[in-house]
């Protein structure tokens, strides 16, 4: 039988250190929405989610008083929009039509945000494609809760070059479109390497088309958790600490697929994964850096980053995949400037530079996260950034990601402020060097060779 | 029979359990345990109950029970038993 003090650890977990279900994401396929007349198109679209999604955030919140467990948010993901629009949508004013149609089915369901306005490009473009993603600065500036995902290579196809010069044009000019809201359609815009089908996680969470038809992804997180647990093994060797986080991330994964379970049932839509990532929030207390720090850096950013980061990601997917049989998304731990206090105190004291930040993306979950850099950097330099980070992901198999934010109209020592769970960011200097001849050099570069590992 | 954890945290005062026992009794809610400590100076308490009898959604019992909390200046959480069994046993 239960005890009190398993019930008081679980409370405390939850009370003081911010132990959250981060989403329950509804992924729903289009597919089968699919019309050559773009009206009736968004008429299938905004029916087939408000059908399925319309009791996501009501069961939601049942579960979270069930268990007295927040469910901070719920969210949809949905079959890549270029896949969707492609037969009905023949300029670029069609597919911001179907953006505000997305927009208007998540509104009505009250999830906050609705993801898969995207394109999965990472070989080449089709016409249906590059519309998209043309139309994506419009459909952020115009749409409130939809985000925006594209894939642009994989460890399979290599990098498309042409869509990451393309990319590195449109999230400046999706700056330029937002720029009277500190550039928010920045924030709703990810670039991916190798992206995964089931991730629950906004901004890049897309309904992938080897999905079933809909299905409920879980996303868990608890900084706080793992942080607190690990003040106790101050100064114990690698192997406590690797133990402490093992178990903390198994107990939180616990949660996670209990509530996945419930919710699924409920909505009588079958259970996908769960996403065991420690995802920060601007919240005191629910920070990646502190974990960090804890492990024993000044700041992060210090030499022994990377492998401090290295050995918490490993250890939070090692009790995480013991703790729940369908592990998946992005599971591991998400490294955000701005959505993360730690991490900003670490760019204002001067310890962690966007360089630093790539290298750690190489032993992370995801990629460039939520940085804000000047306004003036060129779509050029963005289109480089994308490169550098993409080639990590194919080299190293893994999902890697950009979601910077060229902050228009203000420069390095500026601070930018988005509010809510996305935070605010000191703007982080880019290296000015020009990549200009690299990037407009136009094709692929090939997949890379599988063997000769070294 | 899915049980469900009643835990109240709070400064220790009189009449606590009797007020807490009280509301569980006029909703026919079965107390199978108690268990309780004084953790510095801090009433901290967990029942497990059946609550299989009560006419109530499992929302508004959680609202009522975390009311009279608030009126005798204590915190009361009521949860089920899944949460913690997911977390704490394999």
């Amino acid at each position: 039988m239960i005890n009190i003090f398993e019930v008081n650890e679980t409370n405390k977990m939850i009370e003081q250190e911010n132990l959250d279900v981060r989403t329950i994401t509804l992924g729903i396929s289009l597919l089968d929405c699919i019309d050559s007349d773009v009206d009736k198109l968004c008429d299938k679209v905004y029916n087939k989610i408000t059908t399925l999604a319309k009791d996501l955030v009501s069961t939601g919140e049942e579960i979270e008083k069930k268990y007295g467990i927040p469910i901070v948010n719920k969210r949809i993901s949905i079959t890549p929009a270029a896949i969707v629009g492609g037969a009905a949508c023949k300029t670029e004013k069609d597919f911001v039509k179907l953006a505000k149609t997305l927009d208007k089915a998540a509104k009505k369901v009250g999830v906050n945000f609705l993801g898969g306005y995207s394109a999965l490009v990472s070989k080449g473009m089709t016409a249906a494609d590059e519309l998209l993603i043309r139309s994506i600065p419009e459909a952020l500036s115009v749409t409130e809760r939809v985000c925006s995902s594209i894939n642009v290579g994989s460890t399979k196809t290599g990098l498309n070059m042409d869509a990451v010069k393309l990319m590195g044009e449109m999230v400046l000019k999706t700056a330029e479109y937002t720029k009277e809201d500190d550039c928010l359609g920045c924030a709703k815009l990810v670039v991916f390497c190798n992206a995964p089908d089931d991730n629950p996680f906004m901004a890049g969470a897309f309904h992938g088309v080897t999905e079933a038809d809909a299905i409920i992804n879980v996303g868990v997180s608890g900084p706080g958790v793992v942080k607190t647990a690990l003040e106790k093994v101050r100064g114990e060797n690698f192997e406590v600490l690797c133990e402490t986080i093992k178990k903390t991330a198994f107990k939180v994964t616990r949660v996670g697929q209990l509530v996945a379970k419930e919710a699924s049932e409920k909505l009588g839509i079958p259970f996908g994964i769960i996403d065991l990532s420690l995802a920060p929030t601007p919240a005191v207390g629910d920070s990646v850096a502190d974990i960090l720090k804890e492990i024993g850096l000044e700041h992060p950013g210090a030499p022994g980053t990377t492998a401090a980061l290295a050995l918490l990601n490993d250890q939070v997917k090692k009790g995480g995949v013991m703790a729940s049989s369908y592990v998946g998304g992005l599971s591991g731990a998400f490294i955000p400037v701005s959505e993360d206090q730690g991490m900003i105190d670490a760019v204002n004291a001067g310890a962690l530079t966007i360089e630093k930040l790539e290298a750690m993306t190489c032993v992370c979950s995801v990629g460039l996260d939520m940085i804000a850099i000047p306004g003036d950097t060129s779509a050029d330099t963005i289109a480089g950034i994308i490169a550098d980070e993409s080639a990590i992901g194919m080299i190293n198999q893994k999902t890697t990601a950009v979601r910077v934010i060229p902050v228009i109209g203000k420069g390095v020592g500026e601070t930018v402020e988005f509010g809510g769970l996305l935070g605010y960011a000191p703007i982080m200097p880019v290296n000015s060097f020009s990549c200009e001849q690299f990037v407009n050099r136009g094709g692929r570069i090939p997949a890379p060779i599988h063997s000769f590992k070294n | 029979m899915k049980k469900t954890i009643i835990t109240v945290v709070g400064k220790d005062t009189v009449g606590i359990i009797a007020k807490v026992c009280t509301y569980l009794a006029e909703n026919k809610v079965n107390i199978l345990d108690i268990s309780q400590t004084i953790v510095q100076g801090f009433f901290n308490m967990m029942m497990i109950v059946d609550a299989g009898k009560i006419d109530k959604s499992f929302g508004q019992f959680s609202d009522e029970i975390r009311a009279i909390g608030e009126d005798i200046g204590v915190q009361i959480r009521v949860q089920q038993e899944d949460i913690f069994n997911s977390m704490h046993r394999i």
